[in-house]
């Protein structure tokens, strides 16, 4: 032994300071092919023997004293077989092999620790990997653009929403003038009715601005994007088309080009092919484009209306968002000094493409990692629980290999490859679990996510995965290994060994006191999620979800212009969809549809000055409904009457106000038969009714939109201009008499049935409307309460663990005292004690943890504070109580101890 | 274990070395025995840290090896210099010869003054 350290020394002073690379390189590959070299090494010992044996026998010794001084001489054939083996290969390296292998027969030896602590790591590992790769795709990875960092949305701050749409014709102008931008193009959802060649279809699509692919550097995969010419009214009608449409109608051929397409009735020319990747927010869906300048719609055109168009631009390279914002501050009021009436109070919000696409999911997804952290280190603490007794078992096994000269640093190595060996073991299984389980948990909330199509294995979810594993193999492989550090050899050789066992204890009490208060602040987050979903479920809405259903009808491509054709195809429709058994009331709807679309006019009551700007205006949202609206929503009215038959476009207009906009425009008045005048579409109703307020804007952000009065005009009172807008596409609200998913083929086909280029899309039950507005926080709360149950379930085995590890050992205490006299209940009371101080110590520290850590909450919560006392108190007795029953089951164990037997034992 | 000092640490890889110099080819029996008689048996090599310098030597390609007949015809393996090992034997002499020099005006301060 001795030897050997100063030989290392000596190696190292003549190896000097440079690191002989050569001399490295033989020795990793010594650590493999080293068979050969043995044997020769062996043969050139034994030629050294003999030529040494030769010199003796020279000498005139007898060739058996001269092998034996020979033998002598040399110092040990072992030794010198040693030293060179040392020199020959890497012993770092065998050793960590030796130590490996020895880890895995340790392991195989003790399959049930092994499979538990497998288990337990797989969980924490895969949990963290799975969540880590959808932060990562989603959060980390950037747009799949060329340089997207520079791309921002731009969004018009208007009196109806802070992030607005934009009208046209502003964003012609910040075309124009904006100085920071390298292009700025916009962009309008639309679907388009595929007919002509092969079967019609529906299929979703953009009108998009010249520019628009130019600026987020996509270039199309076959001919040539849209030209300025292209984009304007009276343009030839040309399209571009999507990678999958273009395989899937066309078998990606290349004469696909010039070829038409007829979309919505419109004859186009297809001029390009857009690469099957391209992904715009959510979905690869988006397969038509068509310019968006050729629309010669009036309204389109009126500076004060936006209709659903958003715009994106790139700015020029060095450009910094705030140095862009300044720029667009400046359009913005160049525009509102020139077009006062529009733009007055009006401002450009500037947001990254990639905080507008995932900005809303960073906070669930940042609580989620945290707490999904906390999960792999219950699974870590339990598994050191495990691995420190385990360690005690092996105490003596220690103390021996010490005693027989293995050095401490050694045995430390040993643990901590075991322990490592684990943790990469779970991890690799973690791994598996992770990449099946995510795709699972995406797919049953798909609405829950962006970029969901993003998130993938890349080498940093790897990466990740590996460091986890390693840190907690490394983590909870330590606390075993520092008790080996200072081994008490005398007593862990003893028989009995107690002394070793009375160390364990603090260690184990301080991670099992750490694992509870970690469930404790899992299971505050999950509670405080599932108050906020359930104070969110038990909001009125305003109407009725059971039983009700809404969709969207595309309109025949040739409906044509005429007023009077498109109200007559408005009532066929209503009348088609009505005869249907199982409807019980049906109303065609135009302008705002809640909780997925929303359509904003100004108004100003009777008698009083139209607003000079569209910021002095109130506004209001905007329903054109028919008479059964209000039961097909289940609507309360509150006073007057509804809109019935008898109002049509020839009779005087009229319109139902919400509670809220009585509240708002007519505090303290009766506003029955008062007039309102509506702006935009020039009409000055009188209030027939007053209905109950409908959350418009989703469960949670309904009341601090900006836009909260409602207003329900009948749709047939639309005036005639604009009734060519409403042909463009109608919302539709039907209530049935039961199971409304099960009624939406019947409607489709009745609806095919009164014309068959009208086509349905969208039809969702509304109840399932409102649970996909509150999908991320479903998805939050789902996951929340998985890591806290894992976390409850970890930290009662880490009790249960620990108090049967106490009753085993003092057993013969117990023993004693119950021939001394002790009650049972006394011996329940001692053992339960000591759980119940184990536990009160993690429910406290945790309660502290969990005040400070709830409180980056705020965002995901509704309707409770972050420290909300019946969450804290709630779970903190649901802890308890099954801590307590995982401490009972010990403690009744030690209840029967049998005196006799227990002081049998001593 | 020997009746001679055993080889300080650090100086073996310089006596192999300069064995080998002025020896040429030689094998492992020999370089210690020569090592020995130079040394006038004052010294004692341990062939237990011989055979791994030599190897070490050998990795780090100051010296080559290969097996021959010794002049007694037993089969063994030969060691010698090779072009960079002659280099490390004048830089090696060097340094030894300076780090001598330095600690013997520590031993003998008087006469350095």
């Amino acid at each position: 032994m001795e030897r050997d350290g100063c030989y290392r020394r000596a190696l190292s002073e003549s190896g000097g300071v440079v690191l002989n690379l050569r001399s490295f390189l033989l020795r990793v590959a010594g650590v493999f092919r080293s068979e050969r070299r043995d044997r020769e090494f062996q043969a050139e010992l034994e030629s050294h023997i003999q030529l040494h044996i030769d010199d003796f026998v020279r000498s005139g010794m007898s060739p058996a004293e001269a092998r034996r001084q020979a033998l002598i001489k040399l110092g040990g054939i072992e030794q010198a077989r040693e030293g060179w083996r040392r020199q020959h290969g890497l012993p770092a390296i065998e050793s960590l092999a030796q130590d490996l292998r020895y880890a895995i027969r340790a392991m195989r030896k003790n399959p049930g620790f092994t499979c538990i602590a497998l288990l337990t790591l797989t969980l924490g590992i895969g949990a963290n990997t799975a969540l880590f790769s959808v932060v990562n795709g989603v959060l980390l990875n950037p747009l799949p653009y060329p340089h997207s960092e520079q791309l921002a949305i731009l969004y018009q701050k208007s009196p109806i929403a802070d992030q607005g749409a934009v009208s046209y014709l502003n964003f012609l102008d910040w075309q124009r003038q904006n100085e920071t931008f390298s292009s700025i193009a916009a962009f309008r959802w639309q679907t388009f009715n595929l007919t002509g060649e092969g079967e019609p279809t529906r299929v979703s699509g953009h009108e998009v601005t010249a520019d628009f692919f130019a600026t987020l550097d996509v270039k199309p995969v076959l001919g040539r994007l849209f030209t300025a010419d292209e984009d304007r009214v009276g343009g030839a009608p040309v399209a571009l088309i999507g990678g999958g449409l273009w395989k899937t109608r066309y078998g990606s051929s290349p004469s696909v080009l010039g070829r038409g397409i007829t979309l919505n009735g419109v004859r186009y020319t297809i001029i390009g092919v857009i690469p099957e990747t391209f992904l715009f927010y959510n979905g690869y869906g988006t397969q038509v484009w068509t310019p968006l300048g050729q629309w010669n719609d009036p309204t389109f055109r009126d500076r004060r209306v936006s209709m659903g168009m958003n715009v994106i631009g790139r700015m020029r390279a060095a450009v910094t968002l705030d140095r862009a914002r300044q720029d667009m501050q400046r359009v913005a009021n160049t525009l509102a000094e020139a077009y006062p009436d529009a733009d007055k109070g009006a401002g450009v919000i500037l947001v990254s493409f990639k905080q507008d696409m995932v900005g809303d999911i960073a906070p669930f997804l940042f609580v989620l990692l945290a707490a999904v952290g906390f999960v792999l280190m219950i699974a870590c603490a339990n598994v050191a629980n495990l691995m420190l007794a385990r360690a005690t078992g092996r105490a003596r096994e220690f103390a021996l290999r010490s005693a027989l000269g293995a050095s401490r640093g050694r045995l430390v190595r040993q643990l901590l490859s075991e322990s490592v060996l684990l943790g990469v073991g779970g991890g690799v299984l973690g791994l598996a679990l992770a990449a099946s389980g995510t795709r699972s948990i995406l797919a049953l909330l798909p609405d829950a996510v962006p970029r969901s199509h993003e998130i993938s294995f890349d080498p940093r979810v790897l990466i990740f995965t590996l460091a986890v594993s390693l840190i907690a193999g490394i983590g909870f492989g330590l606390a075993p290994a520092l008790r080996v550090w200072r081994p008490n050899l005398t007593d862990a050789l003893k028989e009995g060994g107690r002394g070793v066992a009375g160390t364990r204890g603090p260690a184990q009490n301080a991670f099992v006191a750490l694992e509870m208060a970690t469930a404790l602040v899992l299971l505050v987050g999950a509670g405080l999620m599932i108050r906020s979903l359930a104070l969110l479920w038990s909001v009125d809405p305003g109407f009725d979800p059971r039983n009700a259903l809404s969709f969207e009808v595309a309109m025949q491509p040739d409906l044509g212009s005429d007023p009077t054709h498109i109200r007559g195809e408005l009532r066929k429709i209503h009348d088609a969809v009505r005869v249907q058994p199982g409807v019980v009331s049906a109303s065609v709807l135009a302008g705002s549809l809640p909780m997925q679309g929303d359509s904003e006019l100004p108004v100003w009551k009777e008698g009083e000055p139209k607003p000079a700007t569209a910021a002095e205006s109130k506004w209001t949202l905007f329903y054109g409904v028919e008479p059964d609206y209000l039961s097909a929503m289940g609507i309360h009215l509150l006073r007057g009457r509804f809109i019935t038959e008898a109002d049509s476009e020839h009779s005087p207009a009229v319109v139902v106000v919400d509670d809220y906009f009585v509240h708002r425009y007519f505090p303290g008045e009766n506003p029955i038969g008062k007039r309102i005048n509506v702006g935009m579409l020039d009409l000055q109703p009188e209030i027939i009714g007053v209905v109950g307020h409908v959350k418009h804007w989703g469960l949670d952000s309904d009341a601090t939109a900006r836009v909260q009065a409602q207003i329900y005009i009948p749709c047939t009172q639309i005036p005639d201009r604009f009734m060519p807008l409403v042909g463009n596409g109608i919302s539709m609200v039907v209530r049935t008499a039961n199971d409304p998913g099960g009624q939406i083929p019947a409607i489709r086909k009745a609806i095919a049935g009164n014309n068959t280029q009208q086509v349905v899309y969208g039809a969702e039950p509304l109840e399932e409307v409102i649970a996909g507005s509150l999908a991320a926080r479903r998805f939050s709360m789902m996951l929340l309460g998985i890591f806290a149950a894992v976390a409850v379930v970890l930290s009662t085995i880490g009790i249960y663990g620990v108090i049967s590890y106490l009753v085993g050992q003092r057993i013969q205490e117990i023993g004693t005292r119950i021939a001394l006299g002790a009650q049972r209940r006394d011996v329940v009371r001692l053992i339960l004690g000591r759980g119940l101080v184990l536990t009160l110590s993690g429910v406290g520290s945790g309660s502290v943890l969990a005040l400070i850590l709830s409180r980056q909450m705020k965002k995901m919560i509704y309707g409770v504070s972050p420290s909300d006392p019946l969450t804290f108190f709630g779970v903190a007795v649901l802890l308890i109580t099954i801590a307590l029953l995982a401490c009972y089951v010990p403690a009744r164990r030690a209840m029967r101890v049998d005196p006799m037997i227990a002081l049998r034992y001593e | 274990m020997g009746e001679g000092k055993d080889v300080r640490q650090g100086t073996l890889a310089l006596m192999i070395l300069k064995t080998l110099e002025s020896m040429g080819s030689l094998h492992g029996y020999g370089i210690a025995r020569r090592i020995e008689q130079t040394s006038g048996d004052l010294l004692s090599v341990n062939y237990g840290t011989l055979y791994p310098a030599l190897l070490k030597l050998e990795q780090e390609g100051y010296i080559a090896s290969e097996w021959g007949i010794s002049e007694n015809n037993r089969r063994a393996r030969y060691y010698r210099l090779t072009r960079t090992g002659k280099k490390q034997v004048e830089r090696e002499t060097r340094e030894w010869n300076e780090t001598a020099a330095i600690v013997a005006r520590f031993l003998n301060p008087e006469e350095s003054c």
